[in-house]
């Protein structure tokens, strides 16, 4: 089976003034269809430059990657800006939502952006919003909602495109416990329906409802390993 | 790109900038007050210049194009020409009567010359009146309409009767309730008997042009001998393309029966309309000169003035262009998205700045017969947008270029 991910010796360089930082050094790894991934390691390992990698919102110095079967490595800034119309649900830690725009709008951006008619993707929309349990909210603005509810919106834009993975960088690191383990259930709910999950984050609770995590440290894949103990939706540790 | 795509951009965009303008309500009006002033004064100039011509048109139709006017001076003349001509013989009957003879060219012609004098009728009375001396003909070479009766025939003319036609307002000055036709007035200390009124003509270079009175002028020199001015000679072309030709006949005619020497000057001028239409253009280019050198000074400090603000404008916004980028958004969408809110806040100001100059060309209209033309404000409000666009374009490009990464971590 051909993997989503496949990164081959990838390396990225930054120029800093005149030091030059190597983010990430040579990572290699295969992400397939619907597995469930936590990305970890401290701060400074690379993991966050990782993360732009595989979110295509930065392309790497050298080595290939290729997205389901594409090589995306040296696309230019708007055929990148495609991939992660289509293929890409990001979900920050900041939510990052439009502060102006309700719930609804929000979740439609990414069609407005891959030019879907009125109707078809204010249809889309809501039905996401549904998902997520906020179709009772798609009129408020994100300052109207709680951060539990900011993410789940956060968290409907990125499956409203029916993406090939869903890329969450620290999705919980803004939400009080009970709240983060409620994304992390949704999460587990969309891995159940055959999404394809990534996960960046430092904390090993969050890490531990993935089923495989990988560690990255100065910029390299230090292990990469399947959780045996998974925590599964519902079971509070 | 396809055209659907286009339309969203834009309608998202349009959307975009609504919400960002009323976010920033007293920023976005004070940004677009050099837009305002550039409209208001280029509204304001293309009403003027509008209003200038529209009354000028009125004034020289007045005059007729194939009139050509046999006068002592030229009717603009500097000063020195002015002091140098002011020796120059009197125009009288005699060469009158050669043009009249010699001419080959003229449809009509007429002396005229003329003086204020009170007019009477019973009680009634008018201090202010023009009487005016004219041959028969005057009433086709002044382009003369008759309200009632007639004009004094060519043997009244040429037999001094004591015969008079009547202006408009003077009509209705001395016969509020009666009709003139067949009364005999009084002008000066001589009796006329009114045969005619000619029909109303409003008033030329603000001179009130049915205020006056029309006398076979043999009739008018023997009776008011004190008028020393000489006279002009009013000539009507046979044919309106020939005018110049009729204008080098009447120099030869003139410059014969008054004795010019070949070589000399003229001593008389030929004046025309196209004088006028000359010297109105002139006049119109300079106001519209200066009316374009405030607005585009005006336009373009409303320029840098949206351009600084749509700066300010994209590094705040650095967070959301990162968030747009990463669910999608291309470069052209981003500086579309920017162009378009920069297009619509100097619109925004095109449009303030005709509500505001549309009470002041009310006000123009009191001076001038005018009203803002519909073209002007269609032209007001491109200018707007395209300032806009073009003030926005390096801001907006600035947005499209971030880096995504960079702009997400941007707080």
């Amino acid at each position: 089976m051909q993997p989503v991910i496949n990164l081959k010796n990838i390396k990225k360089t930054y120029v800093m003034g005149t030091v030059e930082v190597n983010a990430l050094v040579d990572v290699s790894l295969q992400i397939m269809k619907n597995e469930y991934v936590a990305i970890m390691g401290p701060s400074g390992s690379g993991k966050s430059t990782l993360m732009n990698v595989l979110g295509c919102l930065d392309t790497p110095t050298s080595g290939l990657y290729e997205f389901n079967g594409v090589n995306v490595s040296d696309m230019n800034d708007n055929e990148l800006a495609k991939i992660r119309n289509k293929e890409i649900g990001f979900v920050f830690q900041t939510f990052n939502l439009l502060a102006r725009s309700d719930a609804l709008h929000n979740v439609e951006l990414p069609l407005i952006y891959s030019g879907m008619k009125k109707a078809e993707r204010k249809m889309l929309a809501e039905e996401a919003l549904s998902h997520v349990k906020l179709a009772d909210r798609m009129h408020h603005k994100p300052n109207e909602l709680s951060g539990g509810q900011r993410q789940r919106v956060a968290v409907a834009r990125a499956l409203v495109t029916k993406p090939s993975i869903i890329l969450a960088d620290e999705p919980t690191g803004n939400l009080d416990s009970k709240t983060g383990v409620e994304i992390m259930g949704l999460f587990n709910e969309l891995h159940a329906q055959g999404n394809t999950i990534i996960v960046v984050t430092h904390e090993e609770d969050i890490a531990r409802h993935a089923h495989r995590i990988i560690r990255v440290r100065d910029g390299m894949v230090e292990s990469d390993t399947i959780v045996e103990d998974r925590i599964l939706p519902g079971v509070h540790h | 790109m396809k055209i659907t795509d286009f339309a969203y951009e834009v309608k998202e965009g349009l959307g975009i900038s609504f919400q960002a303008i009323r976010a920033n309500k007293m920023r976005s009006v004070l940004t677009t007050l050099g837009i305002v002033i550039g409209i208001v004064s280029v509204t304001l100039m293309g009403t003027a210049i509008e209003g200038m011509s529209r009354s000028f048109n009125e004034m020289v139709s007045k005059i007729g194009a194939d009139v050509l006017f046999v006068q002592k001076f030229s009717w603009f003349s500097s000063q020195e020409d002015f002091e140098a001509s002011r020796n120059r013989k009197n125009i009288d009957l005699k060469q009158f009567r050669a043009v009249r003879d010699q001419g080959t060219t003229l449809a009509a012609v007429s002396p005229l010359t003329g003086t204020r004098l009170p007019i009477k009728y019973r009680s009634l009375s008018s201090d202010g009146i023009i009487a005016i001396g004219v041959n028969d003909q005057y009433v086709q070479v002044g382009g003369l309409n008759m309200e009632m009766g007639r004009f004094f025939s060519q043997a009244e003319s040429n037999g001094d009767r004591p015969v008079v036609v009547l202006g408009y307002t003077v009509a209705e000055k001395l016969f509020p309730n009666e009709t003139p036709l067949g009364k005999i007035v009084k002008l000066g200390s001589h009796s006329f008997r009114v045969v005619g009124v000619v029909a109303k003509q409003g008033s030329f270079l603000g001179m009130n042009m049915d205020d006056r009175v029309y006398l076979p002028i043999t009739n008018f020199l023997q009776k008011f001998s004190n008028v020393r001015r000489g006279m002009d000679i009013h000539v009507k072309a046979a044919n309106i393309n020939d005018l110049e030709n009729t204008k080098e006949e009447l120099r030869g005619i003139l410059r014969k029966v008054r004795g010019v020497k070949p070589g000399a000057k003229d001593d008389f001028a030929i004046n025309q309309q196209e004088m006028f239409i000359q010297t109105f253009n002139q006049i119109g280019g300079v106001i519209a000169g200066i009316g374009l050198f405030i607005t585009a000074l005006s336009l373009f400090v409303g320029a840098i003035g949206i351009m600084n603000i749509m700066f300010v404008s994209v590094t705040e916004r650095t967070k959301e262009i990162g968030i747009r980028k990463a669910i999608g958004a291309k470069r052209s969408t981003i500086l579309i998205q920017f162009l378009i809110e920069s297009a619509a806040l100097a619109l925004l100001g095109g449009i303030i700045g005709i509500i505001i100059s549309y009470p002041l060309s009310l006000l123009i209209n009191q001076i001038l017969p005018t009203s803002m033309p519909l073209s002007v404000v269609g032209i007001a409000l491109g200018i707007s947008v395209l300032v806009g666009v073009v003030s926005g374009f390096l801001p907006a490009n600035r947005a499209a270029k971030m880096d995504p990464v960079e702009a997400l971590r941007h707080e």
